[in-house]
């Protein structure tokens, strides 16, 4: 099983930071979002974010949201992010990102224990907070599963320091004060957060800043580790016509944005 | 007081579910609230505004055509008469006031009829605060007079096009925003529930209807009720009326949820009968959801209970058996708004006429002359288009 550490090790090495390519499981189906993922690790992908689709998604921003209501419209199930995880895994980690309901309601210990059984890496808890997580990190420990917290703009250095202190395999660094997909102009706020995280942890920061473009994330990956990329990648389904021309668009951006983390 | 433990939650209930970006605000939140209570300035501020601008206290009004019916004393905390016509005013005039104490400037509103959006359009209109609404789409045009009312306030309102397009959406709708206006924006949460500290704050600021009903009652009575019962949709009249009695181990505490179609149906808003605990909207409660924990839509002739969440604090009172739930369906709560209006030329708000049914339901239970306290939550002006329609008034007496 590849853990968010083995890419950034390989990262590292390459003195580059890693892409991070986010996409709803079962969007724009089932079937397609294996295909994409495979295009993304194709095309240079680092890590893979699997979303897990939900009724109520307070930190998504119209894009997602539209995805995951497809999704969920399309019959998508839980239990079927570990038929996509078992059908991509082995060449770059499999991190879910999932707010927290889906994963109580299936079972924290039996989430934790199917997802590590089809090669999962870990989990990205946007609606979970250290506070709150007590069960999740003893399973996680149990199943040996990367645990990826968010720091923001907004946090105290009492809860950053707190904050890493519990993650494991990457911090996450919401660099924007709202959902997902707004965009940034360049601010000093992004900079300002890693920086401001570095001075309690080691582990790599990965940042999510609405990116579009290599430009963009060449300029990210100047000072976080990772790359984070979400909305711009599910806007190459919303905007075409079908999906073979999704997949075509998905794979000129990553080429574009993997050739930016790689200036 | 019977407040949550530190970390905000109410035995395994309550808590913070939130994304990290929120916490801060969320800690100046509670901080602000615990100073303002126990800043006697604060406290006399709001007293007066409650009295000369709210029309607090609200009447304990004997029912007396309506107890001979029931064979029990019916006894009405008359929070219909208070200004904008629900309980409601008390939430906002206090977290209005505290936005002001914070410094901050804005305020954002989620609703669903519209009442809690025109409740807050009051407060920022009194208080000279900007104002933006979240209203589910379905529901802009369902409710166009309290649009308009609103508007005509000075409040924005946005039509929310997202997931099921109700009340349950226009709250994402309200966390995002809040989200990327954190820094001068107050989030005033129309009911008690929510992440820590909303579900206190809301149940403080509504604590008055049952601070007041309980001295109202030993006053005309020199007793306390047998039973005080409330609607319980999100719960904030139900907890601005339980509070008081929670150390009342006589007093028993009844919640009526709405029933829609009936319980049997599947389509109601019963979430404590028939929902799971889960998290929504920040808090752990119980939750109609489905077997994978997507949040199922819920169905009630009543705005204001159509909601598939419900406050932590009643989720710990269910757990812990000190208040009861139980569904009252559409069927039975307007069979109640029809008999309160001819026995006491009262209308009520269809969300109150479910408290008053299951109490009604309940006193065929109760020795005769047993003495039950009702929460009349709300006034049902807003209502009558649902009503002309539930009872075809337009065909039988008009055309």
């Amino acid at each position: 099983m590849l853990h968010a550490a083995d890419a950034f090790a390989k990262t590292r090495a390459e003195g580059r930071a890693a892409l991070v390519g986010y996409l709803p499981a079962g969007y724009p189906t089932l079937a397609d979002s294996i295909k994409a993922v495979d295009i993304m690790i194709d095309h240079g992908a680092d890590i893979i974010e699997l979303g897990l689709p939900y009724s109520d998604p307070v930190m998504d921003g119209p894009a997602i949201q539209k995805a995951a209501d497809q999704a969920l419209a399309g019959g998508f199930r839980t239990k079927q992010v570990f038929e996509v995880t078992e059908a991509v895994a082995g060449r770059v980690p499999i991190l879910v990102m999932t707010y927290w309901n889906l994963v109580e309601r299936y079972g924290v210990e039996r989430f934790a224990r199917d997802f590590a059984a089809a090669g999962g890496a870990g989990l990205i808890t946007p609606d979970l907070i250290p506070d709150e997580a007590e069960e999740w990190i003893a399973a996680s420990d149990q199943y040996g599963l990367d645990r990826v917290f968010l720091v923001a703009p907004s946090s105290t250095e009492e809860r950053i320091a707190s904050t890493v202190a519990v993650c494991r395999g990457f911090v996450y660094a919401q660099s924007v004060m709202g959902v997902t997909g707004a965009r940034a102009a360049t601010s000093a706020v992004a900079p300002a957060l890693v920086e401001r995280t570095r001075k309690h942890t080691d582990l790599p920061i990965g940042v999510g800043l609405g990116v579009r473009s290599g430009d963009q994330a060449a300029e990210i990956g100047a000072y976080g580790d990772a790359v984070i990329v979400g909305s711009a990648i599910v806007n190459c389904y919303l905007d075409s016509d079908d999906i073979p021309s999704g997949h075509q668009k998905l794979a000129e951006l990553t080429a574009d944005l993997a050739a930016g983390v790689r200036r | 007081m019977p407040n949550p433990d530190a970390s905000g939650h109410w035995g395994e209930f309550g808590g913070r579910f939130v994304p990290e970006a929120l916490i801060a605000a969320l800690d100046e939140l509670e901080a602000a609230h615990t100073a303002a209570l126990a800043d006697p300035s604060f406290v006399a501020e709001l007293d007066k505004l409650g009295r000369e601008y709210g029309n607090l206290p609200s009447p304990l009004y004997f029912a007396e055509r309506l107890s001979e019916e029931a064979g029990v004393e019916v006894w009405l905390k008359r929070e219909d008469l208070n200004h904008t016509g629900a309980h409601k005013i008390r939430n906002v005039l206090g977290q209005a006031l505290l936005t002001k104490r914070m410094g901050k400037t804005r305020i954002i509103a989620e609703t669903g009829a519209g009442q809690h959006g025109v409740a807050s359009a009051t407060a920022a209109a009194y208080f000279g605060l900007e104002c933006t609404v979240y209203m589910g789409e379905e529901d802009t045009r369902r409710q166009a007079l309290n649009v308009a009312r609103m508007r005509l306030l000075g409040a924005e309102v946005v039509p929310v096009t997202t997931g099921s397009r109700t009340l349950k959406d226009a709250m994402n709708e309200a966390l995002r925003e809040w989200v990327a206006s954190v820094d001068h924006t107050h989030y005033l949460i129309g009911s008690v529930g929510g992440p820590a500290p909303f579900p206190q704050l809301v149940r403080d600021y509504c604590r008055g209807i049952g601070d007041e009903a309980r001295a109202q009652f030993l006053d005309r009575t020199g007793t306390l009720p047998d039973v005080v019962a409330a609607c319980v949709g999100g719960g904030s009249n139900a907890m601005g009326i339980f509070t008081a009695f929670l150390d009342d181990a006589d007093v028993k505490l009844y919640g009526f949820e709405a029933g829609g179609d009936g319980y049997d149906t599947g389509r109601h808003a019963a979430t404590i009968t028939a929902g799971q605990i889960g998290v929504l909207h920040g808090a752990r409660t119980f939750v109609l959801q489905d077997e994978d924990g997507q949040t199922i839509e819920s169905h009630s002739i009543s705005a204001g209970l159509d909601y598939p969440g419900v406050g932590p604090e009643h989720a710990h009172l269910a757990a812990t058996g000190r208040a009861a739930y139980e569904p009252v369906d559409d069927a039975e709560a307007m069979a109640a708004l029809e008999k309160l209006a001819r026995t006491e030329g009262i209308i009520c708000a269809i969300e109150s006429a479910h408290g008053l049914a299951g109490a009604l339901r309940l006193a065929k239970g109760l020795k005769p002359g047993a003495r039950v306290l009702v929460n009349l939550s709300g006034r049902g002006d807003k209502d009558m288009g649902n009503v002309v329609e539930y009872f075809g008034f337009a065909n039988e007496k008009g055309a």
